[in-house]
């Protein structure tokens, strides 16, 4: 069982009468060759290191190998719980989580990459942010994953992931329409209201640049992977609600990939445009980059 | 194109904060270090491009140590490779070349001692999601980017020895993805590099070595 679009996805579901989370557990299956217990095992894996990244943080604050973020997880955690919770449940956990994985992908701790390193908050952030308001098993969890892992193979297969070729809208763009379709099975929604959803987070971060603060993980990285889980958690609820979208999932994958190739490359990862190229951006980028000491060397 | 699995989508499971310039550079030195025998003793790594520029912000150079000694992108020792590095006596150094422009953003030249005082270097790229391609073994240009296991046999360029390697492969059922040959000059010395479907087996190397004009064989 394969596909290689949103739109043959789709078939094989109306076919089989699978959900995209079945699919993409069939196809992993016949085509990538691995047995079924191999494929919930390390999925499994994949949720316990998702867990530990989003939590970690918050009890156990750390700085950023480039020093320009750490302990932004603790303190939105302290201040929902002194009732400063505007976001409400599910989104202020959410952004919570997703900074708290990037301070700890920034800080050479383990995390997984969803699509990418520089992404990885928004996947785990939202998911598990909706499993705890549920409370949902892990088989929820994991058939969300799965669903989000067939976005982002999509995207992969069809266009890119790579911020040095798509811009941010390749990887916090994706990551948010992974997010946003995992949302709206792991809430019952059918594949058509997952691939809206995931359609409509592609429509609305279109655009968006890569322009990282001295070339790191880190700022702006941290603050568009808490605006992805808000995009992607306005598109599940527009998904869940009924509300079609109008631009099937194929065209908006290809529209990213289109407006990607024709961002100027000072926009695509390099740290010379945007926000690396502001005033402040540069003076930071200058103190990062600085060597610390004599330079790291054993001989 | 390669299947894309699910894993590779939510995936690898890596040491942050970059899968280019962390997890893919540790993928390269794990290889590296495959096609030296013996104890490492000694390596120096020279950095290039994006690489020469970001390196410390990335842990770019935690992940390289770390690879060398032979942990895997998601070993939370990366984080510590300088103190596990001191306290197994591995010498390391880091340069930067960013004269050199002509070369992939994310390039890096291992130059490798072991205790036996053989060296090699190894050339990789690191080309984003954690993927890699090694292009250079010494001074020969080769390519191979370590997903598939793979055998690589160092030989005299002499007519019989890639007929040797095919066969051992066959007697044993382990099935060619992709073979080829690169050499320094005709005559000279050669590097063939197969890459199988199939797990090759350690013992394929004792096996490959048989043959008089094969210098060295190492499994990947």
């Amino acid at each position: 069982m394969n596909f290689k679009s949103a739109k043959e996805l789709l078939e094989l579901c109306g076919e089989y009468g699978m959900r995209i989370c079945e699919v993409m557990r069939r196809r992993e299956i016949t085509q990538g060759e691995l047995p079924g217990e191999e494929v919930h095992r390390r999925m499994v894996r994949v949720m316990e290191i998702m867990k530990q990244s989003a939590m970690d943080p918050i009890l156990n604050p750390v700085r950023s190998m480039g020093g320009l973020i750490g302990g932004e997880a603790a303190k939105l955690a302290a201040c929902q719980e002194k009732g400063g919770n505007i976001c409400g449940n599910v989104l202020g956990r959410g952004i919570t989580y997703a900074c708290a994985v990037l301070e700890v992908n920034a800080s050479m701790g383990l995390i997984v990459a969803a699509p990418t390193a520089g992404a990885s908050g928004i996947v785990p952030g939202l998911l598990l942010a909706l499993q705890e308001e549920y409370h949902l098993p892990d088989e929820k969890l994991e058939d969300a994953l799965m669903t989000a892992g067939a976005i982002g193979y999509l995207a992969m297969q069809n266009a890119t992931v790579a911020g040095a070729v798509g811009g941010c809208q390749a990887e916090v763009g994706v990551a948010s329409a992974m997010a946003a379709a995992g949302a709206v099975e792991m809430m019952g929604g059918s594949p058509v209201q997952s691939l809206d959803a995931a359609s409509t987070v592609l429509m609305n971060m279109l655009g968006l640049v890569c322009d990282p603060v001295g070339g790191l993980v880190e700022c702006p990285c941290q603050g568009r992977n808490a605006a992805g889980v808000a995009n992607a958690l306005a598109a599940a609820q527009m998904a869940l609600a009924g509300i079609r979208q109008l631009i099937p999932l194929d065209e908006m994958i290809e529209a990213m990939y289109v407006v990607g190739r024709k961002m100027p490359m000072e926009l695509r990862e390099t740290a010379l445009g945007g926000c690396a190229a502001t005033r402040t951006g540069c003076t930071l980028c200058r103190s990062a980059r600085a060597p610390e000491g004599a330079g790291n060397t054993g001989m | 194109m390669a299947f894309i699995s699910v894993f590779d989508v939510l995936g690898p499971n890596m040491i942050g904060p970059s899968s280019s310039h962390t997890a893919g550079a540790a993928v390269i030195a794990y290889l590296a270090q495959k096609m030296i025998n013996g104890t490492l003793q000694q390596v120096e790594f020279i950095l290039y491009g994006s690489f020469a520029q970001t390196y410390k912000g990335h842990g770019t150079d935690r992940a390289l140590l770390g690879g060398i000694m032979g942990f895997g992108t998601d070993d939370t020792r990366i984080r510590d490779s300088f103190q596990i590095a001191k306290e197994r006596g591995l010498e390391y150094r880091f340069e930067t070349n960013e004269k050199e422009t002509d070369v992939y953003p994310n390039t890096v030249d291992i130059r490798m001692t072991n205790t036996a005082g053989q060296t090699m270097t190894v050339r990789g790229e690191s080309l984003g999601g954690g993927k890699v391609q090694i292009v250079r073994i010494n001074q020969v240009k080769v390519h191979f980017t370590g997903e598939y296991s793979a055998v690589i046999v160092i030989h005299r360029d002499t007519p019989g020895v890639v007929a040797h390697i095919t066969r051992c492969l066959s007697d044993r059922n382990l099935n060619i993805a992709f073979m080829r040959l690169f050499r320094e000059a005709k005559g000279d010395t050669a590097y063939t590099i197969v890459e199988s479907d199939d797990h090759l087996p350690e013992s394929i190397a004792d096996i490959l070595q048989e043959n008089q004009n094969v210098y060295e064989v190492m499994v990947l």
